[in-house]
């Protein structure tokens, strides 16, 4: 008897939770329509959507909507199919052959080859200002039929994948861009024809743009939303007011703490540190290598040893950032924290810099040295907090506050400083974003450059040698080592890593979207709850 | 005759005018370090120097000093504006589209602080210790002391936010379709606070300029004499006094038309409203150098032919110049 009321207890149990599961199902299936209307902080609406001859987080998001590319990445640094639905590389990994979808087409109507795609990897690797450091390894590109690529290197390159992603490669038609005129002024840049989720309706410049579902996307039943406006506000307090009226429904690149909590506040909003990975900003101080202060490695780790990273991460930052330990972000997959670190110790400090010959004077202070930073409140506050803690080691900091974005990067191109705060973004691979920043090849008289002018032929071999491995262990050891260098060398002193955070509506569906490159790959997914934009 | 002369000789004045702040504006812009291919170069997060150097010579900006300068007095000479570096369009076209929403604001601001300016200001005049007069005192200084971005600030939380009656940013609702009449509507939900926070330094100027004025014209005798020959209070200020007394407020407006069109740049930017007076301030951090000097030109051409509008209602008003 007992037995029975079990058994018939488990299947009204059962078919309860059967139930459950169908209503749930059933109500959340991704509905069609609305407007989704994306903020976009003062001053960064792009001029134009050609995101394959420019760079920067303002135009991949329009630009991965309007353009696809043969991959897209999701968050686990996974390579998934889009224009490409496979493909093989060869056993020595210099021959990649990729098989195109077959009906896709552009917004005009005209299908998407092989053709378009050999073109825009030539347009992007002459004109991207990363085109060199993702495509200089490709020797050639062969289209032996209208729906298969074969992209031949010179050698292997394990960073290929990730260039191929829809903000750096965008698959341009070349009966349109491949013209004639030179693609930089080219008027299709702002009246673009792509062949992805969505395409551009109307566009004012410095004001808004509009774009609408593409009917014809090769991704059957996608996009769900109708329309994606973008549209900048000047003025950042407006701009969080429109979020928190529910009228603006993403506002991204959020890094100021007191603007995250005031939106975090809002019923209507939902905060997400995740979809930065692929950008990876990573900030420290730059030593110039070439000024007699800093030529000892001892200088540098002293101060190193007199900032305290918890003080600047918890307290001047509220918590919202990160230490970082090195040139490698922490949510990237070459990562180590295997590295020397530099925990708060003023006496060794102290130590350290009576070692490397710079004694104390009379006045108390051993040397002066010029401090200036990327404009920005989260460096501002920064730099402002060296100034007494650096005179506690007796450094005089003298804070020479950027006159400009402008000023301060041709200062700091010219090599006109002493110290520096600034960041950088990884872009997905470190072959992107981190090599040009150490290699001693890369001397150049311009930011987010070797503008430290640290030349160590170990880390080139290092580097150079990572380049080219295919095994992802083995090529996880080469940065572990380079890793561990930089933190005894310290030509840059790694401080934190500011988790950017996206405020999306609390009625979006699908977001935060599970790529690396967050809102920079194509939004097709997204859906509103109800179907529509609250009111 | 002699205001024809008049008037075609401030005509050729004018035009000097214009020459001279093209020329001079022309030397400050690049005397700024940067240029707009460092811009670009900024935000592309790079790039490598061969690249810079192409882009440089795409734009012309490799060439000397000089050379740029006559190239570019040549094709304003023609009427060619040049194009913006940070839109890709001619600078003509950006600002000729923009330009009616500045003027919309500009004007509508002006007109609202001549009038509310006047008006208070007038009414005061008439008890100057009464209570009201004092009220209309403190809150000119306030209205005028008050840095014009944060007077936008606290309307736009005040009736943007707390009290949600007016939209947080833009001229129009993006993608509103329906008749004339209901756009009409939206732009002037969306015109309000702005044109409020442009015209409130400006209000209080009128305020006190009138008040002070009239009471000054209430003093004297022919005003005595009307209200001795037993015309009424109103008829006495609205019909005899006003117009004497509003020639102050007229000159204090042709003066500050200038301000006026800059005070524009900062409320058009709190706001986001899509006038020339925000991406002016653009343009400048952009060193957007052919957009920039349209957009100085236009200004020019703006306040010379406000001045000459004022000129003419000062004739108008003023019985005493010929």
């Amino acid at each position: 008897m007992k037995a029975m009321f079990k058994f018939l207890k488990n299947c009204m149990l059962l078919v309860i939770a059967v139930l459950m599961v169908t209503a749930i199902g059933y109500a959340e299936a991704p509905k069609k329509g609305g407007d989704f209307v994306a903020i976009y902080q003062p001053g960064s609406l792009p001029a134009h959507f050609n995101c394959g001859i420019k760079s920067g987080a303002a135009i991949a998001f329009p630009g991965a909507q309007i353009f696809a590319s043969l991959v897209e990445i999701d968050d686990k640094w996974k390579p998934i199919p889009y224009l490409a639905k496979s493909w093989e590389i060869s056993e020595d990994g210099e021959t990649y052959t990729f098989h195109l979808v077959e009906d896709a087409v552009f917004h005009d109507g005209q299908p998407v080859t092989s053709e378009d795609v050999a073109f825009s990897l030539e347009i992007v690797k002459e004109n991207h200002p990363f085109g060199a450091y993702m495509f200089e390894v490709v020797d050639r590109v062969k289209t032996p039929d209208k729906h298969t690529v074969v992209i031949e290197l010179d050698d292997p390159s394990p960073a290929l994948m990730m260039a191929l992603s829809p903000a750096l490669m965008p698959i341009l038609p070349k009966h349109v861009y491949g013209d004639g005129q030179p693609i930089r002024t080219h008027p299709a840049n702002a009246k673009p024809i792509g062949c992805g989720p969505f395409k551009l309706a109307k566009f004012e410049p410095g004001e808004y743009f509009i774009l609408e579902r593409n009917p014809n996307y090769f991704r059957k039943g996608l996009p769900y939303l109708d329309r994606i406006i973008g549209r900048v506000v000047d003025d950042i307090n407006a701009a969080i007011i429109t979020m928190k009226q529910g009228k603006g429904h993403s506002l991204g690149y959020l890094n100021d703490p007191h603007k995250i909590k005031i939106l975090k506040k809002s019923k209507n909003l939902k905060l997400y540190s995740a979809g930065y990975e692929g950008i990876a900003a990573t900030y420290f101080l730059e030593f110039n290598l070439r000024r007699d202060t800093f030529k000892d490695v001892r200088v540098r780790q002293a101060i190193a040893y007199a900032m305290d990273l918890d003080f600047i991460t918890k307290k001047l930052h509220m918590g919202f950032t990160r230490k970082a330990t090195g040139p490698i972000h922490s949510k990237t997959l070459f990562y180590t924290d295997q590295v020397k670190t530099y925990p708060l110790d003023l006496e060794k400090a102290n130590q350290l810099l009576d070692e490397a010959g710079f004694p104390r004077k009379d006045d108390g202070m051993r040397f002066s040295a010029t401090l200036e930073w990327f404009p920005g409140s989260d460096m501002k506050n920064v730099a402002e907090y060296l100034k007494p803690q650096l005179k506690k080691v007796g450094i005089d900091i003298q804070l020479k506050a950027p006159a400009g974005f402008l000023p301060w990067m041709m200062r700091i191109g010219n090599w006109k400083h002493d110290l520096t705060l600034n960041n950088y973004f990884m872009w997905g691979d470190p072959m992107i974003g981190v090599h040009r920043i150490f290699h001693s090849g890369n001397i150049r008289k311009q930011v987010w450059t070797n503008t430290s002018g640290y030349k160590n032929r170990k880390v080139d071999k290092l580097l150079e040698a990572a380049a080219e491995e295919m095994d992802f262990e083995k090529r996880k050891a080469l940065y572990a080592e380079f890793q561990r260098i930089i933190s005894e060398d310290l030509p840059l002193y790694f401080t934190y890593e500011a988790p950017y955070h996206t405020a999306y509506h609390k009625d979006l569906r699908n977001v935060p979207i599970p790529s690396i490159w967050g809102a920079a790959t194509p939004n097709d997914k997204i859906y509103w709850k109800n179907g529509r934009a609250p009111r | 005759m002699g205001i024809l002369l008049a008037f075609v000789r401030k005509i050729i004045y004018s035009l000097l005018l214009l020459i001279a702040v093209i020329i001079l504006n022309f030397l400050l812009i690049h005397l700024a370090p940067g240029d707009p291919v460092d811009t670009l170069v900024g935000e592309m997060g790079g790039a490598t120097p061969e690249l810079v150097a192409k882009i440089r010579a795409e734009y012309g900006l490799d060439k000397d000093f000089f050379e740029q300068l006559s190239t570019y007095i040549g094709k304003v000479a023609r009427g060619n504006l040049g194009n913006s570096y940070t839109f890709n369009q001619p600078v003509t076209r950006i600002i000729f589209h923009r330009l009616p929403a500045t003027v919309l604001l500009v004007v509508s601001a002006l007109l609202i602080a001549l009038f509310f300016g006047t008006l208070l200001g007038i009414m005061a005049a008439q008890k100057p210790d009464s209570l009201f007069s004092h009220f209309v005192t403190v809150f000119s200084l306030t209205s005028f002391s008050a840095p014009v971005f944060w007077t936008g600030i606290m309307l736009l939380i005040l009736f943007s936010y707390y009290i949600p009656i007016f939209p947080s940013f833009g001229m129009s609702t993006v993608g509103l379709e329906g008749p004339l009449i209901v756009r009409m509507f939206d732009t002037l939900k969306h015109l309000f606070l702005p044109a409020i926070t442009l015209s409130s330094i400006y209000l209080a100027a009128y305020s006190r300029i009138a008040r002070a004025s009239m009471m000054d014209v209430l003093g004297s005798d022919y005003i005595r004499t009307a209200r001795a020959k037993g015309l009424s209070r109103k008829v006495v200020v609205y019909k005899h006094a006003l117009k004497n007394a509003l020639l102050p407020v007229v000159t204090l407006v042709g003066l500050q038309l200038s301000q006026i069109v800059a005070g524009a740049v900062v409320v058009e930017t709190v706001f986001s409203w899509p006038g020339i007076g925000s991406i002016a301030f653009k343009s400048i951090l952009r060193r957007d150098y052919t957009l920039l000097l349209g957009i100085l030109f236009f200004s020019t051409v703006i306040v010379v032919i406000a001045n000459l509008i004022t000129d003419l209602t000062y004739r108008i008003l003023d019985p005493r110049i010929k």
